[in-house]
C-alpha cells in the first residue's frame, strides 16, 4: 500500500476520535450545567439514586469483599519470600483504598450502571420517545441526562467508601481467620497507617469515575444510532468507553494526588 | 396558520424533501398523503424542530419557528408519533398527563389524572387502562393512548401521524370523528398522515400530496376525486399502473 494513504488513514483515525472527544467533552459539560439548572426532576433523581447506588451495594460489596480476601492471600504468601508477612494490614489497606476499591468500583459501575443507562436511553431515543419528551416542553438534558449523572456523583463515592470498608474487611477475615493474625493488632495497623489522603483521594476518584460512568451512559445513549444495533453499539461503546477513562483517570488522578 | 416554504432536507445522499412549500390555516385539518418512504414524517418532525432542514423557511402564526422561545412555540404542539413512542417507564395516566404534572402546565395529581381518564375515554379506552404500563397494551391501544396524550393539553396545533393505522374498522371511525370534533369544537389546526382514504375523507377539509420530496397536489377534499392528477388518480385509488412507480 501506499504509505501516504496510509499515513491519511492514520490521520483520518485521529481526527474522527478527536472530534468524538471534543463532543463528548461538551455533552459533560452541557450535562453537569443542566444539574444546576430549573426545573428539576426529584422524582427521577430519587429513582437513579436507587438504581445507581442502593441497588448497586451487592455487586460493589461482593467484589470488594473478595478483592480484600485475596489481596491478604497474596501479600502474605508473596512478603514471606522476604519476610515480611507482618505488613499484610497495611497493605491491603493502601491497596484497597488508594487503587483497588476505586478502580474496581468504577469498573462495576461501568459494567452496571454505564450499559443500562445506554441501552435505556437508546432505546428511548429509537422508538422516538426522546422526541416525544421534546414535543412535551421537556428537556432531555435536565430530564433524562441531569439526574442520572447527579445521583451518580453522588453515590458512586458512597460505594466506595463502603467497598474500601468491605474489602478490607475481606483482608481481615483472612488474615484473622487463617493466616494467625491477632484481631487488635490488625485493626491497629490498619488505622494509624491509612492518612486522611488516601481516603479522600478514594473519594475524589469514586466521583470522578461515578460522573464518567453516568456521562458516558448518557452520551453513548443519546447518540445512538438506528434500530436494535444502534441500541447494542451504543451500549458496548458506552461501557467500552466509560472503562478505558476510569483506568486512564485513575492513572491521571494517582499521579495527581501521590507523585510528590 | 402553518408556513413551509421551499423546506429542503436530506439524510447522506437521501433527498428527502426538495422544496416543500404548504399553508395551513389556522382551524383548518390538513391531511397530507403520499407513498411510504416519501418524507411525510420528516415534514412534521421539521416542523416541530426536532429535525433541522437543511434550508428553507417555516413559519408558525408568522413567526419563525426556530428562533425564539421553545417552551411557548412547544406548548402549542401536541404530537402523535407513528410508533406511539410512549413512555415505558411510566403507567398509561402519567403518559397521557405528562404535560400537566410538570413545567409551566402542572395541576394537583389527582385533577392530572382526572383530565387523563377523560382523554382516555375519548379515545375509547376504559379508566381501568390508566394504571397499566404501555407494554401490556395491544399496538393499537398504544396508538390511541398516544394519541390521548397529544390532546390532553389542549393544543392549538395538533400532528397525528397516522392515527388510525392498526386500529379496526369502529375503532378508526371513533378517532377519525374525534379528530373532527377537536377542530370543529375546539378550533384546532390539525395536520394528519395518513393512508387510509376513509379517514382522509372523514377528517380533511385540505389534502397535500407529496411526492418525490414536492407537493404535488393540495386542495380542498372535494376536489380530490376529479383533480385531474395522475399521480392523486393513481394514489387515492390505490392503482399498480401510473405514474408513480411501484418500486421505490
Ligand atoms: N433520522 C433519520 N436519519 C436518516 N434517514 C431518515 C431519518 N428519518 C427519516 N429518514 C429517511 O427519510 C425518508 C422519509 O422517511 P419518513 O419517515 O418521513 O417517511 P414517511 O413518508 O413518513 O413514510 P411512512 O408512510 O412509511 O411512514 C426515508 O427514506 C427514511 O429512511
Ligand atoms: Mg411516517
Amino acid at each position: 500500500m501506499n504509505p501516504l494513504t496510509l499515513l491519511a488513514q492514520l490521520g483520518r483515525m485521529v481526527l474522527v476520535t478527536l472530534a468524538e472527544v471534543g463532543r463528548a467533552s461538551i455533552f459533560a459539560w452541557s450535562a453537569i450545567t443542566h444539574i444546576f439548572r430549573p426545573p428539576y426532576y426529584p422524582r427521577e433523581l430519587a429513582i437513579s439514586l436507587l438504581q445507581i447506588g442502593w441497588l448497586s451495594l451487592p455487586v460493589v460489596g461482593m467484589t470488594a469483599i473478595f478483592t480484600g480476601g485475596a489481596l491478604a492471600l497474596q501479600i502474605y504468601s508473596g512478603g514471606a519470600r522476604f519476610d515480611a508477612e507482618a505488613v499484610v494490614p497495611q497493605i491491603v489497606a493502601i491497596g484497597i483504598v488508594r487503587e483497588l476499591g476505586p478502580v474496581l468500583v468504577g469498573l462495576m459501575i461501568a459494567a452496571r450502571v454505564t450499559s443500562s443507562i445506554a441501552a435505556e436511553i437508546a432505546t428511548m431515543k429509537v422508538t422516538e420517545q426522546i422526541d416525544a419528551l421534546v414535543t412535551l416542553s421537556t428537556n432531555p438534558m435536565q430530564y433524562l441526562v441531569a439526574p442520572r449523572v447527579l445521583a451518580a456523583l453522588i453515590t458512586v463515592p458512597l460505594l466506595v467508601g463502603i467497598g474500601d470498608i468491605i474489602g478490607i474487611a475481606g483482608g481481615y477475615t483472612v488474615s484473622v481467620q487463617s493466616l494467625g493474625f491477632n484481631s487488635a493488632t490488625y485493626l491497629k495497623n490498619t488505622v494509624d497507617f491509612l492518612e486522611p489522603l488516601d481516603i479522600i483521594s478514594s473519594l475524589v476518584k469514586g466521583t470522578v469515575f461515578g460522573g464518567i460512568s453516568a456521562v458516558m451512559g448518557c452520551y453513548f445513549g443519546m447518540n445512538s444510532g438506528r434500530g436494535a444495533q444502534g441500541v447494542g453499539r451504543a451500549t458496548k461503546g458506552s461501557v467500552e468507553a466509560a472503562a478505558v477513562l476510569i483506568l486512564a483517570a485513575n492513572f491521571l488522578l494517582t499521579g495527581v494526588f501521590f507523585s510528590v | 396558520m402553518i408556513q413551509l416554504e421551499n423546506v429542503q432536507k436530506a439524510f447522506g445522499n437521501n433527498r428527502v424533501l426538495r422544496g416543500m412549500t404548504l399553508e395551513i390555516k389556522s382551524g383548518t385539518s390538513m391531511v397530507i398523503i403520499g407513498g411510504s418512504g416519501t418524507g411525510k414524517s420528516v415534514a412534521l418532525k421539521c416542523i416541530l424542530g426536532l429535525i433541522q432542514p437543511d434550508s428553507g423557511k417555516i413559519l408558525v402564526d408568522g413567526k419563525d419557528a426556530s428562533t425564539g422561545d421553545r417552551d411557548a412555540f412547544l406548548a402549542k404542539f401536541g404530537m402523535l408519533f407513528q410508533g406511539g413512542a410512549l413512555f415505558d417507564s411510566l403507567p398509561v395516566w402519567q403518559n397521557v398527563a405528562f404535560r400537566l404534572l410538570r413545567g409551566s402546565l402542572k395541576r394537583p395529581q389527582a385533577e392530572a389524572r382526572e383530565i387523563a381518564i377523560e382523554k382516555l375515554r375519548r379515545v375509547g379506552l376504559k379508566a381501568e387502562v390508566a394504571d397499566l404500563f404501555p407494554a401490556e397494551l395491544s399496538g393499537g391501544m398504544q396508538k390511541r393512548v398516544g394519541l390521548a396524550r397529544a390532546i390532553a393539553a389542549d393544543p392549538e396545533i395538533i400532528f397525528f401521524d397516522e392515527p388510525t393505522t392498526g386500529l379496526d374498522p369502529i375503532m378508526a371511525g371513533v378517532i377519525n370523528e374525534l379528530i373532527r370534533e377537536i377542530v370543529v369544537e375546539m378550533g384546532a389546526t390539525a395536520m394528519t398522515i395518513t393512508h387510509d382514504m376513509t379517514s382522509v375523507r372523514a377528517i380533511a377539509d385540505n389534502i397535500a400530496m407529496l411526492h418525490d420530496g414536492v407537493i404535488q397536489w393540495t386542495g380542498p377534499v372535494s376536489k380530490m376525486d376529479d383533480s385531474g392528477d395522475p399521480y392523486l388518480d393513481q394514489f387515492i385509488n390505490g392503482r399498480a399502473e401510473g405514474p408513480i412507480e411501484a418500486v421505490r
